[in-house]
């Protein structure tokens, strides 16, 4: 709203006083200041302290069939079970309120390393590619490229086909994936940072290229960055969650909680929480994510609007 | 603009060419490509023949130009499950299927999707636009086979409306055709509001409101022609995420499509199959931006290629 207001008064507008767009205003910034701590609040729920402390919170452990087989699919406590199994029970008899605490780590184990494989080789080969120009900008471009126009779950069942399904399998498909987005976004942002003056100046006096790269350069796109990672966080998760659903994932008994939906497909006639509880902890998760890259996006790179 | 056509043909062609290297490379990264091809219970006088025909006795660059050759003739090698048909068979004849159910998925999002964000950008900083993007927001991050387990179970299971699995009538087409969609209506609906809040401040809008002119014909005929730009440079990578999400899609309501195709010869270890998926795919992912690059040259006058 405060932008609007300017652009008024440039373009020679008279600036009338409107209530309306006063209250407008603080509402919006009353959600600007309450959006990002919904957001943390949701992911510290959902993922963070469950991941922390699974081992204390959860009831049972992630493997474990307390009432053996004969405990199998117990509805939540609300649909008529007990409350040894608040979210019911799955086909095997594992308490799935502990499954999902539990999945939570494994959720954060492969966003966490996807993203830092496939950043530090897209942010590398981006930041080369904006410095050096020429023919080597032209060929790691054409490399990104190609890698976005392989489908990745094809490849993901190409090369679980090839190796086995694990979590090798799912890390080469999110870095396989996910570089080439960095690459391109570091490689514009280089290229305009190359313009400022303190560019040159650096070069003047006498910076090397990889200094130039990692002082000069790294340090002030470090914001898309960022914006980028939360966004991507989101993303990882489902193509995780869908490789795992398909089978080409994660393999049983892990509790991931893309497998945990799978069980529940085989059920779902009988047994509706079986695939609901991990899924919401999917959609619950990607959703804090989201919106925490959204706000942050908005306030550190207004630029990035388009992603 | 010729000279613009005729790299990214090229461009296209490269990038397919590394994917075949890729999918070639795979094949070969476990040594033994026979047991990757024929499975670990095929007969000695199958894999001699196997390795015969492939040249796996030769270098591997050898290997490779025999690979390509048959590649470019196009045959796109043999599948285990379909061995009549060969692996370009069976998924070209499962082809038909994903397509009508891609194309009713898109058509799905745009017909939701765009009067969203239109409404979204007129109506700005609303509540209803204040609802629709938390809605937007929600429905991208929902996997979509939980999505239409969900609806399956509300929609087929409990109240019976519909049919939970396979083809038949138009019925049969309404849950995959949301579950495939859904994440493209929310994709398109941010796309159009941001592209339309952008347009709608621009100078001529401005004239035409001073005009006169009506505010539908301000908002449909000045704005969204305009507007319907920006989505439309991301047409390639909507046609991608519906081909992926047609994997899990089709799993879910067992739709013959080429998805399915894909995790049944997963299960089956039916690498022949799976290679020929990709490729085809690839393929059709790198003609879709293709066509996307020159219509966008051709719609847009101020863009000019060097």
């Amino acid at each position: 709203m405060a932008d609007q207001s300017v652009t008024g008064a440039q373009s020679g507008e008279i600036l009338v006083y409107q209530p309306s767009r006063v209250r407008q205003a603080r509402r919006l910034a009353a959600r600007a200041w309450l959006l990002p701590k919904f957001a943390v609040l949701l992911l510290l729920v959902v993922l963070v302290v469950p991941a922390l402390f699974a081992d204390i919170i959860a009831p049972y452990g992630p493997l474990e069939a307390p009432g053996g087989i004969r405990n199998r699919l117990q509805p939540p406590v609300f649909a008529g079970g007990t409350s040894d199994h608040i979210l019911g029970t799955d086909k095997t008899g594992r308490d799935m309120l502990s499954r999902i605490l539990h999945g939570s780590r494994i959720s954060i184990f492969i966003s966490a390393v996807g993203i830092a494989i496939a950043g530090s080789v897209g942010i590398t080969l981006g930041v080369i590619a904006g410095y050096y120009g020429g023919k080597i900008d032209a060929l790691i471009m054409r490399l990104v490229d190609v890698s976005l126009s392989i489908p990745p779950v094809l490849l993901a069942l190409a090369l679980a086909t090839a190796l086995s399904p694990s979590f090798r399998t799912v890390i080469i498909v999110v870095g396989a994936l996910l570089w080439s987005i960095y690459c391109r976004q570091v490689r514009g942002d280089t290229l305009q940072v190359m313009q400022q003056d303190y560019i040159d100046r650096a070069r003047v006096a006498g910076a090397s290229g990889i200094r130039i790269m990692f002082r000069h350069i790294l340090p002030n796109i470090t914001n898309t960055l960022i914006v980028l990672a939360t966004l991507q966080v989101g993303f990882v998760i489902l193509l995780e969650a869908g490789l795992s659903f398909l089978g080409v994932g994660l393999s049983r008994p892990t509790p991931a909680w893309g497998l945990m939906v799978a069980d529940g497909r085989d059920v779902i006639i009988t047994a509706w929480w079986v695939a609901l509880w991990p899924g919401l902890a999917i959609m619950l998760t990607v959703f804090g994510f989201n919106l925490l890259g959204d706000w942050l996006r908005d306030r550190l790179d207004p630029r990035l609007r388009q992603l | 603009m010729q000279r613009f056509i005729l790299i990214r043909f090229l461009q296209g062609i490269f990038a397919l060419w590394v994917i075949t290297i890729i999918v070639f490379g795979i094949s070969r990264s476990t040594g033994d490509p026979a047991a990757i091809f024929l499975g670990i219970d095929a007969s000695a006088e199958t894999v001699a023949d196997f390795r015969e025909r492939w040249g796996l006795d030769e270098p591997i660059i050898v290997q490779y130009g025999l690979y390509m050759g048959r590649m470019l003739r196009g045959d796109l090698g043999e599948s285990l499950r379909y061995p009549e048909l060969g692996a370009g068979g069976a998924v070209f004849d499962r082809l038909p299927a994903t397509i009508y159910l891609a194309g009713a998925s898109l058509l799905f999002a745009l017909a939701f999707g765009i009067p969203l964000g239109v409404l979204g950008a007129v109506r700005r900083d609303s509540s209803y636009d204040q609802v629709g993007k938390i809605i937007a927001l929600l429905g991208q991050s929902m996997p979509n086979f939980w999505l239409g387990l969900m609806m399956m179970w509300l929609f087929a299971v409990n109240l019976g409306w519909l049919p939970t699995s396979g083809t038949g009538g138009v019925k049969h087409f309404i849950m995959p055709t949301i579950t495939l969609g859904s994440f493209q209506v929310a994709a398109i609906a941010r796309l159009v509001r941001s592209s339309m809040l952008e347009t709608l401040d621009s100078e001529y809008v401005k004239l035409a409101r001073i005009k006169g002119v009506s505010e539908y014909k301000v908002i449909w005929k000045h704005c969204f022609r305009n507007a319907a730009l920006t989505p439309l440079t991301y047409f390639g990578v909507i046609a991608a995420v519906v081909m992926t999400g047609s994997v899990t899609t089709e799993t879910v309501f067992n739709w013959p499509g080429t998805g399915l195709l894909a995790f049944q010869s997963v299960l089956s270890r039916d690498f022949g199959l799976i290679q020929a998926l990709v490729l085809v795919f690839s393929g059709m992912f790198i003609a879709s931006s293709f066509l996307v690059d020159v219509l966008y040259a051709y719609l847009d006058p101020r863009i000019r290629y060097n």
